[in-house]
C-alpha cells in the first residue's frame, strides 16, 4: 500500500509529537509514584499536580472539580452510575437520548435492569433533540440527564448550554459526554451549565488508556473502583502519570491551536462533501449540517453497503468508518442513523469521514476523485441499482 | 479478516449481471440487514444451467460468496445444483469470518430461490 490516509480521527488520533516528549520521562527516569513522600515521588507528584491545572484550565474548572480516568467511557459511568446512585433516595429517573455514544447507552440500560426509569429522547432527520421533549419528559423523580455535546457519527452538536439551563431550573444533574467535541470546539464548563463533563485523550492527540472527567463542585458521585485516597477518594488507583502528562499536553497543543486548526478542517471537511456530491449521484449528508463539529462528514452513499465501500477504499490507502451493520461488530446497523429516521437500506451505505490534523487538500481531492468510480463499481452490482437510469430500483421479493 | 479468496472475488466478481432471458430468477435477504442477492439461471432443456448472473447489495462476504456460487453452479446439472449448500459456498472461499456465516452467506439460499422458480416456471408451461 503506497497511500495512507486518515479520515477516520473520531475513532482514534496519532499522539502529538510534543504529547509524546512531555510523556517521555515518565515512562523513562521518572518513574515513582506520586503519593510517596521521597525522592522518587516528588518529581511525578509535582508533573501531575502542573498537569492537572493545564486540564483544569483547557475546561474551565478548578483543579478540585477533576477525577483523571482511564477513557471516555469511563468517564461516561462514572457520571451516570456515580450519580444515579448517589442521589437514589431523590428519584429514579435519567433522562438521556437514542444516539448515545454506547458508553452512555449501556450504563443507562444497566440501571434500568437495577430499577432505574430511563427515557430514552429521540431526535429529528437532522439529528436534532427536540427541549419542549426534554422538557415534558422531566417528573419530579428525574435525578440525571446526559445527553452527548456533538455525536460521535454525524458530528452534530447539541445545544449543551440550553439543555443545561433545563436541568438547572430543575435542579436535575446535568452530565454531557463531550469526547467528540474537545479539542474540536471551544469548551468551558463554567458558560455552559453542565455539572459533569467527560473527555477522552486519544480523540484529541493524545495518549490511549486516560480521560477526565468535570465534577462541579458540590455534585456527589459514588466512585466505580473504590481504592486509596486517589482521586479525592472518586476513583482508586495509582496515578497513569505519563498518561496524565500527555492529556494535560494534548490539551495545552488544543488550546494553542483550536481556532486556526478547526477552521482549516472545516474548509478541508466542506470541500470533501462538496466534491462528493458534485462527482456522485444518489448521495445525502445525514446530520445537521450547520450545527456540526468541524470535522465531521457522514455521507449517505444510498444503494451502495458501506463494508464494500470501506474495503474498496482501504485498497487505496483510505481509511474511514461506516455505520453499516457489517462494520459495527453487532450486526445492527447505526443506531444513530436509525432514530434520525433513516431508512434501513440507506444506513448501511453511510459513511464517516472525520478529519484531522494530519490531512491535506490534496487527499480531500485524492478521494474525491476516487470515490466515484468505486461508488460506480459497487452500485453496478446491486440489484437495488439502476445503472442507467442512475437512480434506485424497487425490489420486489418472492 | 477476509481470505484471499473472499478478497479475489469481491475485487473481481465472476458473472455479474442479469439476463433478459433467464429462465429462473431467485431474490433473497433483507435490505434491513443489508444483504440482498439475486441470482439468475438459464437452464436448458437437458436440466443443466448454462448461464448464471448475479447482482448483491451487501458486504465484501456477499459479494464473494455470490460470485462463488456461480462459478460452481455454472455448467452443473439441476440436481447438483440443489445440493450446493452455504457451507459448501464458504468452504469454496476458505472461510468466512464466522459473524458473516449467517448473515452474508445467502448465495445458496440465491440459488435455490432460483432452480424454484425455473421448476415452477416448468410445470405451470
Amino acid at each position: 500500500m503506497s497511500k495512507q490516509i486518515y479520515f477516520d480521527h473520531n475513532a482514534t488520533t496519532p499522539v502529538d509529537g510534543e504529547v509524546f516528549q512531555a510523556m517521555k520521562p515518565f515512562l523513562t527516569e521518572q518513574w515513582g509514584n506520586p503519593s510517596s513522600i521521597h525522592w522518587a515521588g516528588r518529581g511525578p507528584h509535582k508533573a501531575i499536580d502542573e498537569a492537572r491545572d493545564q486540564i483544569c484550565e483547557f475546561l474551565g474548572c478548578s483543579s478540585v472539580e477533576l477525577v483523571i480516568t482511564s477513557s471516555g467511557s469511563e468517564g461516561d459511568n462514572l457520571a451516570i452510575k456515580g450519580v444515579a446512585y448517589a442521589k437514589k433516595k431523590k428519584g429514579n429517573h435519567i433522562i438521556t437520548t437514542k444516539v448515545e455514544h454506547p458508553a452512555v447507552l449501556n450504563p443507562c440500560k444497566f440501571l434500568e435492569r437495577e430499577g432505574f426509569k430511563v427515557t430514552y429522547l429521540g431526535v429529528d432527520k437532522d439529528g436534532m433533540l427536540d427541549l419542549d421533549e426534554l422538557r415534558s419528559a422531566i417528573t419530579p423523580e428525574t435525578t440525571l440527564i446526559t445527553t452527548m455535546f456533538a455525536n460521535n457519527e454525524t458530528g452534530v452538536v447539541f445545544p449543551i448550554k440550553e439543555i443545561g439551563a433545563i436541568a438547572r431550573e430543575h435542579k436535575i444533574t446535568f452530565h454531557t459526554d463531550a469526547v467528540q467535541s474537545a479539542g474540536k470546539i471551544p469548551i468551558n464548563v463554567a458558560d455552559l451549565n453542565v455539572d459533569l463533563l467527560s473527555i477522552s485523550g486519544h480523540k484529541l492527540y493524545g495518549p490511549k488508556g486516560v480521560g477526565a472527567l468535570f465534577v462541579k463542585r458540590g455534585v456527589r458521585i459514588v466512585p466505580l473502583i473504590h481504592g486509596g485516597h486517589h482521586e479525592r477518594n472518586r476513583r482508586g488507583g495509582t496515578e497513569n502519570v505519563a498518561g496524565i502528562v500527555g492529556l494535560a499536553k494534548a490539551c495545552e497543543v488544543a488550546m494553542r491551536d483550536m481556532a486556526g486548526e478547526s477552521a482549516r478542517v472545516a474548509k478541508l471537511r466542506d470541500r470533501l462533501e462538496k466534491g462528493l456530491l458534485e462527482g456522485i449521484p444518489a448521495l445525502r449528508i445525514n446530520g445537521k449540517r450547520d450545527s456540526r463539529i468541524p470535522n465531521t462528514a457522514n455521507v449517505a452513499f444510498d444503494f451502495v453497503e458501506g463494508e464494500s465501500l470501506l474495503l474498496s477504499m482501504d485498497m487505496l490507502g483510505i481509511a474511514a468508518a461506516s455505520g453499516s451493520a457489517c462494520t459495527s461488530g453487532s450486526l445492527e446497523s447505526s443506531h444513530v442513523l436509525n432514530a434520525m429516521g433513516v431508512k434501513a437500506e440507506l444506513t448501511h451505505g453511510s459513511v464517516r469521514f472525520s478529519l484531522g490534523r494530519s490531512n491535506t487538500e490534496e487527499e480531500v481531492d485524492y478521494l474525491i476523485k476516487e470515490m466515484p468510480s468505486i461508488v460506480e463499481r459497487i452500485r453496478g452490482m446491486s440489484p437495488l441499482w439502476d445503472t442507467k437510469a442512475q437512480k434506485g430500483i424497487e425490489l420486489d421479493f418472492d | 479478516m477476509y481470505s484471499e479468496k473472499v478478497m479475489d472475488h469481491f475485487t473481481n466478481p465472476r458473472n455479474v449481471g442479469e439476463m433478459d432471458d433467464a429462465n429462473g430468477v431467485g431474490t433473497v435477504g433483507n435490505p434491513a440487514c443489508g444483504d440482498i442477492m439475486k441470482l439468475s439461471i438459464k437452464v436448458d432443456d437437458n436440466d443443466v444451467i448454462k448461464e448464471v448472473k448475479f447482482k448483491t447489495f451487501g458486504c465484501g462476504a456477499a459479494i464473494a460468496t455470490s460470485s462463488m456460487v456461480t462459478e460452481l453452479v455454472k455448467g452443473k446439472k439441476l440436481s447438483e445444483a440443489g445440493d450446493i449448500s452455504n457451507n459448501t459456498v464458504s468452504d469454496a472461499l476458505d472461510g468466512l469470518p464466522a459473524v458473516k456465516m449467517h448473515c452474508s452467506n445467502l448465495a445458496a439460499d440465491a440459488l435455490q430461490a432460483a432452480i424454484d422458480d425455473y421448476k415452477k416456471k416448468k410445470e405451470a408451461k
